[in-house]
């Protein structure tokens, strides 16, 4: 019994997967507010799927990239379950399940790319073989200095058409497809660290400033 | 478990990542992991290190509270946790994990107040809390007056914890730091200026007394206000460097030391006085110096005032404190806060749990 969530996007996404089939999932109607969503989602798919929190034999989450903040309930999420429940956790990158998706969705055939929003007009961006397996980044630049004219999943695609002129579905990684890259074993396993790609903001300050 | 309810309490609103555990009003486990050094070469918290540095110090620290206490996880009824006021990010990877406690255990989870917790954190040490009394919290993120008559924020009509004053500039520990950073001294300003203090004349220096003006007085008879008095210290700190003199920073920092802490104790005890309140509880970050705990035990005695301060590991930012507030929400039989707690980095001190 495979619990999986995402956080990287502004969607929170929550699956259970039984080894054969997704068997619940729920995802947040609102956008945004990970931290106040994730954990009602989790009762809700788990109540639904008839499990208690006991019977779950491992974790899958989304490591990103994605928004710091958001990102960050997802992984300290799974760790703190992980931990309790004394289960393993399973860090997909969250662009991979987008491109697991397109590839058993028929969008893409091919080599091709997935774009996700990393705001600041910037794009987390990876690129991925003809069956969905990672063959390079993720990485987070302008559009304009990752444009492609070939096909690119994902919203952050969509956001940048003057950058990716051809934009595919899906937009939003879903925990339905983190759950079964980890299952058929179609994603790289990651360790449960978020990746950030970018340093925190924070600046040196300079000498006070005389006040006479 | 209403009598001697075994908390988990979960503090992550600044830069310290916090696990407690208590039983009753017996502390078994305070673990800290603290990004301060990681700060230091900022002159200040940087939110987005601290977020990230709680990510990583969460689940051992939670380990470490556990082997200290000698508990699992299964033993423990209830789950605490600070959701509010402070760091947005910081303080949701505290609140995520605190849910993810709960659902996984399937216990109550206690939204509860930073500033709160601070106050009752010192029936740790000294058992139950007088209510009414009159608390004074003083940190680098806050300095308030407050007169606490429920600690679990429910008393009648009113709120059982009501503001009376606090800063309307700087608060007092962050007078600390820049006044540190004026004279050389690293940062986290307040343990640095205390033990340069010691060596200092506390009166070589007529500092300001922010906010004692009669006039002052009748708008603001219990707020405070250091922005002066920090600029004041930088003043004469720079008329020394341009007169080639040598600044005596023993003396700066004990006339800079004396002025704050004079305020402070001088309000708080003003406030008990017009209150009828006998006793006085003092906590946050700068309850650790060693003066104020002095001067407080000094004046509030002539008063008739009794005073309380937690030893100084209890006086920063811990996990205990919010376990401490929890295990008071449960003995006292308070509802437990819904899964879809959020939280809120500016929550008002008169909210002390969240439904
Ligand atoms: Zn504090």
């Amino acid at each position: 019994m495979l619990l999986a969530f995402d956080t990287a996007s502004p969607t929170v996404t929550v699956a259970v997967h039984d080894g054969n089939d997704v068997v619940a999932a729920h995802q947040s109607e609102e956008t945004m507010r990970h931290g106040e969503q994730l954990a009602p989602l989790i009762e809700r798919t788990l109540a639904e799927a008839a499990l208690r929190p006991a019977e779950l034999t491992a974790i899958a989450v989304g490591t990103g990239p994605g928004p710091f903040t958001g990102l960050r309930v997802g992984l300290v999420t799974a760790r703190t379950l992980g931990h309790v429940l004394g289960i393993p956790i399973h860090g997909i990158c969250s662009l991979d399940a987008l491109a697991v998706q397109a590839v058993q969705a028929g969008t893409v055939a091919g080599r091709f790319e997935v774009a996700t929003d990393a705001r600041r007009k910037e794009v987390y961006l990876a690129g991925y073989d003809g069956e969905g397996r990672r063959i390079s980044g993720p990485v987070v630049d302008k559009p304009a200095a990752v444009a492609s004219n070939g096909p690119v999943v994902g919203e952050g695609a969509a956001l940048y058409p003057d950058a990716f002129s051809d934009a595919r579905g899906p937009l939003r990684p879903s925990a339905e497809w983190i759950a079964v890259a980890v299952q058929q074993g179609r994603a790289e396993i990651l360790p449960p660290e978020p990746l950030y790609l970018r340093r925190p903001d924070a600046e040196i300050p300079r000498a006070p400033k005389p006040v006479s | 478990m209403r009598d001697e309810p075994l908390v988990l309490g979960i503090e992550t609103s600044c830069d310290e990542t916090g696990v407690g555990i208590v039983r009753g009003h017996t502390l078994l486990a305070d673990a800290v992991a603290s990004s301060v050094e990681q700060h230091a070469r900022f002159g200040g918290v940087v939110p987005e290190v601290a977020s990230r540095a709680h990510l990583e110090a969460m689940v051992p620290t939670i380990e470490r509270a556990c082997a200290t206490a000698g508990v699992a996880l299964t033993d423990v009824d209830a789950i605490a946790v600070t959701h509010g006021p402070g760091l947005a990010g910081a303080l949701l990877v505290g609140v995520a994990s605190a849910k993810a406690l709960a659902l996984g255990l399937g216990t109550p989870l206690y939204g509860v107040n930073h500033l709160a917790s601070h106050v009752a954190v010192d029936q740790l040490e000294h058992g139950p809390l007088p209510e009414p009394c009159l608390a004074l919290l003083v940190s680098g993120g806050h300095s308030s007056l407050l007169k606490v008559t429920d600690i679990t924020g429910e008393h009648g009509d009113g709120a059982g914890v009501d503001p009376m004053g606090a800063t309307i500039d700087d608060a007092a520990g962050e007078a600390f730091d820049k006044v540190a950073r004026l004279l050389g001294l690293p940062f986290p300003g307040g343990p640095h200026i205390d033990r340069a203090a010691r060596e200092g004349d506390s009166v070589a220096i007529d500092f300001p007394r922010g906010l004692t003006s009669r006039r002052d007085l009748e708008r603001h008879r219990f707020d405070f206000s250091f922005s002066g008095l920090k600029t004041a210290v930088a003043r004469w700190v720079e008329a020394k460097e341009r007169a080639g003199e040598r600044v005596p920073v023993a003396d700066v920092a004990a006339s800079f030391q004396e002025a704050v802490c004079d305020v402070l104790v001088r309000k708080a005890l003003d406030a008990a006085a017009s209150e009828g309140i006998e006793d006085l509880m003092i906590g946050g970050g700068v309850a650790a110096n060693s003066r104020l705990r002095a001067m407080a035990e000094e004046r509030a005695t002539r008063l008739g005032v009794r005073v309380r301060v937690p030893r100084p590991g209890l006086c920063t930012d811990n996990g205990a404190m919010v376990a401490a507030l929890g295990s008071t929400m449960v003995a006292r039989g308070r509802a437990a806060s819904s899964l879809d707690l959020p939280a809120d980095s500016s929550l008002p001190v008169t909210d002390v749990l969240a439904g």
